[in-house]
């Protein structure tokens, strides 16, 4: 099949001098209109965040950064990021290899079940969680009896982290993954490798670039969770409160300086990811 | 046959029982001790109401509006590829890439009273930051990847060929747009539609800063939610949850079927 020349709704290539050189002021003002639109809508409010964070100088910018409480939060923030990554990255794979390599009834519900978080608001998220392990719930109560607060601690911060980001992983393997034939693992046990062998040395380096893409895609969403993060922390300054959180914290104080400045270098954090991650699409096609 | 199933489906369902499964059987069974009566008193209370007509409503209005300026950028993004177009490519992105708090205080600054935006349109009398518009602008500004990202693939391999014989059967442009184009893009367009939809039924990050917080004119259902749960009112908090969790179900689901019937009447035709 031929592609369709999007030029007009028929494909078809115009006949005329006239309708060749209308067609062109018309391609104008469609490249002119999108910039306009992405430019206003997208690029002006990235821009107005350097600019709110640079109001006054460089110097407030380092005092954001020399705050205790602003340091603890980078600190959670990236301790519950990576083991968000770390287990969504594992449960990712394992999805992956299960969902793909075998077939068993009520698979279509393991996949939407998989898929609930993303439709589910973050803030329901965090309230679910509140009330299964907070101290008033039974499983909250058993783990406070055996000396283990969840709620409003970081690990509370990080299970709510981990359900957030708990898709993006597994759809990312389970789409690639399951885009293959099962023959190379079958012909490679019929040589005699190990299940083991199989999957490290046959599934797992066609799968990479998908699976660090997912990690990628994780990995900025971990970072940025607000809702969840916000409804199961407690907000106690310098213990339980993640970047977003102080980000939040600041600029309700009117601190509209240092809530940009953190805001400036997460929004630098994650579009370096994405770009990271739109170089590594790039490697996954030759495949 | 590959064998492991066993220990492979047993691990995994054990990690989406402790992850998923537990936590939102936790939120059912916290309205255990509420009777149907109490139960309809506060998930349908007169602010409760006001929120969900709110989030719903603009989170629907905010997708409309991504379909139409979703399915703009994509035409043109396929129609004229490569070099400074990568840009506004990437651009697309952003928003979804961009964590929800800093979209949230971005935007309430950008739009708000003393905004480079907002105090522009101030002095002609059009307040944007604490109304429903500016709820709308944001999750517009959330919503868009969505549905770029879905119709975009959609449109830059439509095939040629039935526009190509419609055309030598002496079919107009207007037409081939509607009897041929429109019917094979428009599963697409409603994916996007209610993948924005799903993204921004529940929005809150990013929604906040900018919302206002009236209740009854600018509150959003998970700003409710959050209210109630300060108050210790956990029974409250789970039944608003629970609504609004079944609408937006109802709501994907609905979508689902309209666009299974979509791809059977192609199919059929």
């Amino acid at each position: 099949m031929t592609a369709l020349d999007v030029r007009d709704a028929t494909g078809l290539p115009p006949r005329t001098t006239a309708a060749r050189r209308g067609r062109r002021a018309a391609d104008r003002l469609a490249i002119g209109g999108v910039a306009l639109l992405l430019g206003f809508f997208i690029l002006l409010p990235l821009v107005s965040i350097g600019f709110e964070a640079l109001r006054a100088g460089w110097p407030p910018v380092v005092a954001t950064f020399s705050d205790p409480n602003a340091r603890a939060a980078i600190g959670l923030t990236v301790l519950a990021t990576a083991v968000t990554v770390v287990a969504n990255g594992a449960f990712g794979v394992l999805a992956g290899w299960t969902l793909t390599k075998y077939r068993f009834p009520g698979k279509s519900l393991l996949l939407a079940i998989i898929d609930l978080p993303l439709m589910i608001s973050p803030v329901v998220a965090g309230l679910a969680l509140l009330l299964c392990f907070g101290t008033r719930s039974p499983l909250g109560g058993w783990f406070t009896a055996h000396g283990i607060q969840i709620a409003f601690t970081p690990i509370g911060i990080i299970l709510a982290t981990v359900f957030v980001t708990f898709p993006y992983a597994a759809r990312e393997t389970i789409a690639f993954m399951g885009e293959h034939e099962r023959d190379l693992e079958e012909d490679a046990l019929g040589l005699g490798a190990t299940l083991w062998q199989t999957f490290a040395r046959v599934t797992f380096p066609r799968a990479r670039w998908a699976i660090l893409n997912g990690l990628l895609l994780c990995n900025a969403r971990a970072l940025g969770e607000f809702g969840a993060v916000s409804v199961i922390s407690g907000h106690i300054q310098g213990l339980t409160d993640t970047v977003p959180l102080q980000i939040d914290f600041l600029y309700n104080e009117d601190n509209l300086v240092g809530a940009f400045t953190l805001a400036g270098a997460l929004a630098l954090v994650v579009i370096a990811l994405t770009f990271v991650r739109s170089i590594f699409d790039a490697r996954r096609q030759p495949d | 046959m590959i064998p492991g199933r066993g220990l492979a489906l047993g691990m995994t369902m054990t990690v989406v029982a402790i992850v998923v499964v537990v936590p939102l059987t936790a939120l059912v069974l916290s309205l255990n001790g509420i009777t149907p009566a109490a139960f309809v008193a506060t998930a349908f209370s007169p602010e409760a109401l006001a929120a969900y007509r709110l989030s719903f409503g603009a989170a629907i209005v905010a997708s409309v509006i991504d379909v139409i300026a979703g399915a703009a950028i994509a035409v043109v993004l396929v129609r004229y590829p490569g070099g400074a177009m990568r840009v506004l490519d990437t651009l697309v992105d952003v928003p979804f890439a961009l964590p929800p708090a800093v979209t949230g205080i971005t935007l309430a600054t950008l739009y708000g009273p003393h905004g480079w935006v907002g105090a522009w349109l101030a002095e002609r009398g059009i307040a944007i930051a604490y109304t429903p518009a500016g709820i709308v602008l944001a999750l517009a500004f959330v919503g868009l990847p969505f549905v770029v990202r879905t119709v975009q693939p959609v449109i830059a391999t439509l095939p040629a060929e039935f526009a190509l014989a419609a055309a030598s059967l002496g079919a107009g442009p207007l037409t081939i747009l509607r009897r041929i184009t429109w019917p094979l893009v428009a599963p697409a367009f409603l994916t996007g539609f209610a993948l924005a939809l799903a993204r921004t039924l529940g929005e809150y990050g990013s929604v906040i800063f900018i919302a206002g917080n009236m209740p009854g004119k600018t509150e959003i259902v998970p700003l409710i939610i959050i209210t109630r749960l300060e108050q210790y009112d956990f029974s409250g908090a789970a039944a608003v949850a629970l609504v609004s969790l079944a609408v937006s179900f109802l709501m994907l689901f609905a979508i689902n079927v309209l666009q299974r019937r979509m791809l059977e009447a192609r199919s059929t035709a």
